[in-house]
């Protein structure tokens, strides 16, 4: 134990052992999760989007603001009337579609990204206390959960935005807060199977502390299922999102935003059906995609339905 | 004793479900006063002030300002407030609109059967097409079928349901010209609305067309709001049916040699289903929310498309009527389906 070069040789061995073991995790991981055909399909689809949010500025052929006098409403390409400098026609105020999109892109992703961090955050934080001390503080935060998902997400949502003004901030606080009952029940329960293990008692005996306890030694072992849910509530934030926009209380126009371009796009949706599909389908894509890396998620995180 | 047994029994039964029903009926009491905190809170949380965004006012001189204070109760202690709020909701009374001047549960009630409609027909169609995708789909495990359902489920899931409505709009009612736009009847027929289902006044009316008509306008909304449901409900049926198909019963009803039909039919769907219909019930909250998009893109007068306009044009008493009346029915709901879930699933009642 004196001799200084063992104790070097010993820890490397345990680093060295502790990169194989995450090794081997991961591999396993991936070996799951790539059984699925359809979540690297849709792991493939999210990485194009995230390339074409960050590249929007360079690749987009246009500024997604300029409005071109002289071509409103022009079909793409392949119909008549379209030309190659507006590949996928323009809206009605001579907009090209294609980079207004890309741009999209960036919004779609941020919305969805802050969204779930908030309320990952706020869920983790309500469900590890509740989860942790039980009783009549558990009572109490679980009857308010309860009490939000009383009213319809989208609802509460739009009420949310009328207390604190439309707009793409507000939205997203207001998304961030109707989902985040989703995080805290799951972190509850996660954590009241787990707080009676073993190894959480051996901690409590060798005199960690509440914190330490919480964050350390549970929470690490709590994260399977909040991966999964993090993942759809990002679809779901992304969807809703659109939802907001698409009904005036969200991102406001000129916003690239897919939601709100649909409701611009509205009013010519017998005239022009280009200014319509494209960026539903955006959205439709994008949310399919994160859904079926969720499904993957969860068949290579979930030990109950791995070998099954 | 003989005879006694059995009545023992029932009693039994009987006490049992009592007390589970109460139990339920405790629950409910907290989320009861929850909802009511929210929707008193909403007005007072307001940009603004809350007296004059319940009165619908702006710029009034102090006198009439000290007349509404008093009117809307300001003047008392914020517990009083909400006390007499809560006595008013039971006495039926959830405020005054300001676009209208009418009571808030008269315009509710008046549109509310649109919603119902709307509602019925999207879940029907959801759960006709739904749980049988969803059995074929668990029989036949890895087939194209089953790939091909689970692919379309799966994009239904993630349809943004408004865009959904516009291309049913730009195909159906554009390009083919078979559906109409909006609306709940052509303006064509003028009859007493009866029951408010459009559907059955139209029958009552005994105008020729009037029916086929008020069908034609209720398809592609009940497509749309169906969309979310019918996914959920086809991947929610396979997987339980996945799980029933390898549970022991199910392997002895195989091993007496019943045919695939009568196994999967009424050993496995009858247990499959109890989880279903927990899941249509949790729908309801699902669909009005998604009343709120089909209603505003089909123009539809339901309870949806009047909470967005009251919201947006600042009618504020009916957005907090609409608020607590909308949380009252999906917690009605919810708590049918636990009790139903308890009278079919003995298990859960013992608990």
């Amino acid at each position: 134990m004196t001799d200084p070069t063992l104790k070097n040789i010993d820890q490397d061995v345990v680093k060295e052992e502790a990169r194989k073991a995450r090794w081997s995790v991961l591999n396993e991981f991936w070996h799951y999760f790539s059984a699925n055909k359809g979540a690297v399909i849709g792991l493939c689809i999210v990485g194009f989007m995230i390339l074409m949010a960050v590249l929007a500025p360079v690749i987009a052929p246009h500024d997604p603001n300029l409005q071109n006098r002289d071509a409103f409403l022009t079909p793409p390409v392949w119909q008549d009337g379209g030309s190659w400098t507006f590949i996928l026609g323009t809206d009605a105020v001579g907009r090209d579609i294609l980079s207004r999109l890309m741009h999209g892109a960036r919004f779609s992703l941020f919305i969805g990204v802050v969204v779930v961090t908030i309320s990952l955050i706020g869920g983790i934080m309500i469900g590890l206390i509740a989860g942790y001390f039980r009783g009549w503080v558990d009572t109490l935060i679980m009857r308010v959960m309860d009490i939000i998902l009383a009213f319809p997400s989208l609802l509460l949502a739009l009420v949310l935005v009328a207390i604190l003004g439309p707009g793409l901030v507000n939205a997203m606080i207001a998304i961030a807060i109707v989902l985040q009952p989703h995080f805290a029940r799951l972190t509850r329960a996660a954590v009241m199977s787990e707080s009676n293990r073993e190894y959480v008692t051996s901690a409590k005996v060798a005199g960690a502390g509440h914190l330490r306890l919480m964050f350390k030694t549970i929470l690490p072992n709590c994260l399977a299922p909040l991966i999964v849910q993090a993942t759809l509530s990002f679809s779901t934030a992304i969807l809703d999102a659109a939802a907001l926009g698409f009904l005036g209380m969200g991102a406001q126009p000129p916003t690239p935003e897919w939601g709100t371009m649909l409701a611009e796009a509205r009013e010519f949706v017998l005239r022009a059906w280009w200014v319509v599909t494209f960026p539903g389908l955006a959205i439709l894509v994008t949310v399919l995609a994160i859904n079926l890396v969720g499904d993957g998620l969860r068949d290579a995180l979930d030990p109950k339905l791995k070998r099954s | 004793m003989i005879a006694g047994a059995p009545l023992w029994r029932l009693l039994s039964f009987y006490t049992n479900m009592l007390k589970f029903l109460l139990n339920k009926l405790v629950l409910i009491v907290p989320t009861f006063i929850g909802i009511t905190i929210v929707a008193f809170g909403f007005v007072r949380v307001l940009p603004g002030d809350p007296i004059l965004s319940l009165a619908g006012e702006r710029g009034v001189d102090p006198e009439r300002y000290q007349q509404l204070l008093v009117q809307f109760g300001f003047d008392r202690p914020i517990w009083e407030q909400y006390f007499t709020y809560v006595v008013g909701l039971f006495q039926g009374d959830f405020g005054t609109s300001i676009a209208t001047k009418r009571p808030v549960l008269n315009e509710f009630m008046a549109l509310f059967p649109a919603t119902v409609e709307l509602a019925t027909c999207a879940i029907i169609f959801a759960t006709l097409i739904g749980i049988p995708a969803g059995i074929i789909s668990a029989v036949k495990r890895g087939s194209w079928f089953d790939q091909l359902t689970m692919g379309t489920a799966l994009a239904g899931y993630s349809m943004p349901i408004f865009w959904w409505g516009l291309l049913l709009i730009i195909l159906f009612s554009g390009t083919l010209g078979w559906t109409p736009v909006s609306g709940r009847i052509s303006l064509l027929y003028f009859f007493p609305q009866v029951t408010g289902f459009m559907l059955i006044d139209s029958l009552l009316s005994g105008q020729a067309g009037a029916f086929r008509s008020a069908v034609l306008h209720l398809i592609l909304p009940t497509i749309v709001l169906g969309t979310i449901p019918l996914a959920v409900i086809a991947r929610q049926t396979r997987s339980a049916m996945l799980e029933v198909l390898g549970e022991d019963y199910v392997r002895t009803a195989r091993a007496k040699g019943l045919e695939q039909v009568q196994v999967v039919g009424v050993h496995a769907l009858r247990n499959a289903l109890i989880p279903v219909i927990t899941t249509i019930g949790l729908q309801v909250g699902v669909l009005l929310g998604g009343a709120i998009l089909t209603e505003t893109i089909f123009s539809w007068p339901g309870i949806g498309k009047w909470m967005l306009d009251s919201i947006s044009r600042r009618d504020y008493p009916s957005v907090q009527g609409g608020l607590v009346l909308i949380a009252l029915i999906v917690m009605m709901v919810n708590l049918t389906v636990d009790v139903l879930y308890g009278l079919i699933n003995p298990r859960i009642r013992h608990q």
